[in-house]
Order: structure tokens, then C-alpha cells, then sequence
């Protein structure tokens, strides 16, 4: 058990508002960028400013104060139960790397609506409007 | 205590990194925001002892996002309230001198 | 004004929601419980990862074998949204001689020779960075979609330095699709062998072991190579991708 660990203990609520409260206001000024700006590659960067607080969100979820990462290295063979929960990290795993794949084919969406419309702006985006 | 600072420095400039990146004009200052948050937030996640997904983070989000959206860039506007083209000669490359 | 005051409402809403609900889940809590008489599917992974697939990196253990599933459809996204963003982007010959030409993609200004000699003394570097994480994924952090990433990054620092630096694409989409041809076979033999799809062999070797886990390794270094093709492909597109002459 280091100093980093008794800290964790011993500041515990501020290190929920450190996590969670950080994780939600990521979450929030992501979707302030989606529903207010104009600009489409400003929509994605809201985009993805969401997906980070939604992955720090799960991450935090699973953590167990004073327990170690879930890896059995030498020495650690018999520490299962001082280990922090496997699952939601196997998740965000996944959700950055699918979290990648969105982004850029959402950015190709923008370049192939701006090589069209020749206009970056949502609002000048009306083809479809009636 | 020193952790506590640390980790409280840490908070906050995430948070700065990404309203940043939201308030921002000039796109390609918004983009290394996010790149920014990504960075923070790969620290966050060794320091919360998900080491698998620190690395991920780190060279997903820091490295493949911040390009494809500096692509991107290239290929629209760079100032948020020019939405057309006549911005597009900022991003003309160089001559050969 | 009306629009910012739902914009406003919306996000009160969102934040208190959220705020409320992750009360109920106090921050470093233990909801894992014993892991010798597992009661949640964290607790069993737990005990199974060391015990019955000898892995020692539980993480990989969910991603590749007890999730191995889930990471089929994950890699099958990825390779759609490669395509995806490849046939978005194209462009027919015509279109692009109507248009009038376009300027070259990649910067026109050479690169200093400080920084192309640096490139090509890292670039093999980083790509034995990244084989050593998906070889190593069942040991240390990593696996096949970190050392992927990495290795990416890698071609995406060739591809920045040199304006002609090409990959060959011939050997990109074989290398991608015999990666994930071999995914699905190892996953037909524990179908065919074992009476269930991706089920791992009996045969786990010993706990640290280099060779161990079964199929594991194996598996992973089939998902690094797709997931480094895969990216590297879309970083290949998107640096192509030509700015509109003006």
C-alpha cells in the first residue's frame, strides 16, 4: 500500500467529485458543442469530448479504492481478491476503438457534405428540409 | 498531499482543455484541445489502475483522432464562423522556396 | 433564446440525472465480492482468468475469450467503417479533371533531413513496439487493438515526413483479410472441437508463460494485424483525400 492509496482513502469524496464530477461534465460540454455550434466539425469534437467522459464515467465505475490493476504478474498470483473489476475496462476498450472508427467516418460524412454543399454550416445544409 | 494537488491540477485542466476546445474559433487550436483531454484523460485512467486502457487512450486518442480531424480541417474551413471556401487558401501549402 | 433555454434545461437535466443516479454508486466501493464463490461475472472472471486459462492480463482474457464474441463484431465494425470511409470519399477520375485538379495532399515543403532521418531510424522501432504489445497482451497491458493503434502511428509518421512514402495496398488487404479469415477459423475449431464458437483448447500452459492461455496469443496477434491494417487504411484515405483547388 503506497501514499497514493492512503490518499485515496482518505480523500474520498473528492475524488468522487474529481472523477464522477469530471466525468459528467465532459459528458455535458460535449453536448453543449452537439446542440448549440454550427460548425460540423465542431459537432464531432462534441462528439467526442462525450465519448472521453463516458469512458472515464465506466472507468471510474470499476475502480476499487486500494486495489491493484486486474494483471496476475509474478508475485501477484493470489491477489484476485485485491483487484480492481475487469469488466467495465474490457468495455471502454472496446468503446475507444469503436469510439475511433465513429469519428472518422463521421469526419469522411463532413468532407463528402462539404466537397457538395461547399458549406461547412448546419443551418446552410437544407436539401432536405421542406 | 502532494497526490491530491496533482490529481485536483490534473481535474482541472481537463476540464479547461475541453471548454477550450468547445469555446475556440480557430478549429485547429480546438482540435489540440481535444487532444489535450485525450492526454489528461489517459493519466486518469493509469492513476484509476486501468493500464490497458491508458494505453489505448494514449495512442488512439492522442495520436489517429487529432489527425483524422486536422485532415478534416484541411478539407473544410479552419475558422468556425467561415463556413465557404474563401478561408481555404490559409491552409494552401508552400511553395518550394 | 428559446433555443437556449431548452439547450439550458436539457443539460440541467442530463447532469442531474446522471449526478443522481451514480450517487446510488459510490466511488470506489467494492461490487466485486469474493472471488473464491464468484456471485458477479466480475468475481468469475476473476478467479477463471488465473485459474482455468492460466492469463495473466484478466483484461484480455474477457476481450479475447470470454467476450471473444463481442470482439469478432468490434473488429467486423471497424473493418466497416474502413470501407465505409473509403467508398465516402472516392472520387471518380472524371469528376476530379471537371473540378480542374487539385493541389497535392501532403506538403509541398520537403521535410528537414533532421526529421526524415529521425523518422526512418523510429519508424522499425515503433513497429517492434507495437509487435511486442500484441505479442505480449495476455502478460502485460496491451494487446492486439493497442499494439495496432501503435503501429499506426507509425505509418501515419512515415506518411507525414514523406510526401511519397505509399503503402502497398495489395499486401494491406491481404494481410486484413487473412487476419480475420484466421479470427473466424479458430473460432469454427472451438465450434467443430469443443461444442461452442471461439471455445479455447484444454491445454492452457502455466500462469507467466510466454506460450499460454491456448488460443489467446494467438488470437491477438490476428486482431493486431487487422486492427493495424485497418488503420492504417483509413489514415491511407483520409492523407489522399485531395483539398479543393481554389
Amino acid at each position: 500500500m503506497n501514499s497514493f492509496q492512503e490518499v485515496f482513502i482518505r480523500y474520498r469524496e473528492l475524488m468522487e467529485i474529481a472523477v464522477y464530477g469530471v466525468a459528467i461534465l465532459l459528458i455535458l460540454i460535449g453536448l453543449y458543442a452537439v446542440l448549440t455550434k454550427k460548425h460540423l466539425v465542431k459537432v464531432v469534437i462534441g462528439l467526442s469530448i462525450m465519448d472521453a467522459g463516458v469512458n472515464l464515467l465506466f472507468v471510474g465505475v470499476g475502480y476499487i479504492t486500494n486495489h491493484t490493476a486486474p494483471i496476475f504478474s509474478p508475485g501477484y498470483e493470489d491477489a484476485a481478491d485485491k483487484m480492481v473489476d475487469p469488466v467495465p475496462q474490457a468495455l471502454v476498450l472496446t468503446a475507444i476503438v469503436i469510439g475511433f472508427a465513429v469519428t472518422a467516418l463521421a469526419l469522411s460524412l463532413v468532407i463528402r457534405l462539404y466537397r457538395h454543399h461547399k458549406t461547412a454550416n448546419i443551418e446552410q445544409l437544407n436539401s432536405l428540409r421542406w | 498531499m502532494i497526490f491530491i494537488v496533482f490529481l485536483v491540477i490534473m481535474a482541472v485542466i481537463l476540464i479547461a482543455a475541453a471548454v477550450y476546445s468547445v469555446v475556440q474559433k480557430d478549429l485547429l487550436y480546438a482540435v489540440l484541445g481535444t487532444g489535450v483531454v485525450s492526454l489528461v484523460l489517459s493519466v486518469f485512467f493509469y492513476l484509476l489502475q486501468a493500464p490497458d486502457v491508458a494505453i489505448t487512450e494514449a495512442a488512439i486518442g492522442i495520436a489517429l483522432t487529432t489527425i483524422i480531424f486536422i485532415i478534416t480541417i484541411r478539407n473544410t474551413t479552419r475558422d468556425e464562423d467561415k463556413y465557404s471556401e474563401d478561408l481555404i487558401n490559409r491552409f494552401k501549402p508552400e511553395e518550394d522556396a | 433564446m428559446l433555443k437556449k433555454i431548452f439547450v439550458l434545461f436539457l443539460l440541467t437535466v442530463t447532469g442531474v440525472a446522471l449526478w443522481q443516479s451514480f450517487r446510488h454508486a459510490p466511488f470506489g466501493e467494492n461490487r466485486v465480492g469474493d472471488v473464491e464463490n464468484p456471485e458477479t461475472v466480475s468475481a468469475f472472471y476473476l478467479k477463471h482468468s488465473p485459474e482455468t486459462l492460466h492469463t495473466a492480463n484478466s483484461v484480455t482474457a474477457i476481450v479475447v475469450n470470454f467476450r471473444g464474441f463481442d470482439t469478432l463484431g468490434e473488429v467486423t465494425v471497424l473493418f466497416l467503417a474502413a470501407t465505409g470511409l473509403a467508398s465516402i470519399l472516392y472520387r471518380r477520375k472524371e469528376d476530379e479533371e471537371e473540378e480542374g485538379g487539385h493541389l497535392p495532399v501532403r506538403v509541398k515543403l520537403k521535410s528537414s533531413t533532421l526529421v526524415r532521418t529521425g523518422a526512418k531510424i523510429l519508424f522499425p522501432l515503433i513497429l517492434l513496439l507495437g509487435i511486442y504489445v500484441f505479442v505480449h497482451g495476455h502478460l502485460t497491458p496491451g494487446g492486439g487493438f493497442q499494439g495496432g493503434a501503435i503501429i499506426a502511428t507509425g505509418f501515419l509518421l512515415m506518411f507525414i515526413t514523406y510526401k511519397r512514402f505509399n503503402v502497398n495496398h495489395k499486401i494491406m488487404v491481404w494481410l486484413e483479410s487473412l487476419s480475420g479469415l484466421a479470427f473466424v477459423l479458430i473460432g469454427l475449431y472451438g465450434l467443430v472441437a469443443y461444442g461452442s464458437f471461439l471455445q479455447n483448447i484444454p491445454w492452457t500452459g502455466r500462469l507467466n508463460d510466454l506460450i499460454s492461455g491456448g488460443l489467446i496469443p494467438l488470437i491477438y496477434i490476428f486482431i493486431g494485424i487487422k486492427v493495424a491494417t485497418e488503420l492504417t487504411n483509413v489514415l491511407d484515405t483520409l492523407m489522399n483525400t485531395k483539398p479543393r483547388k481554389k
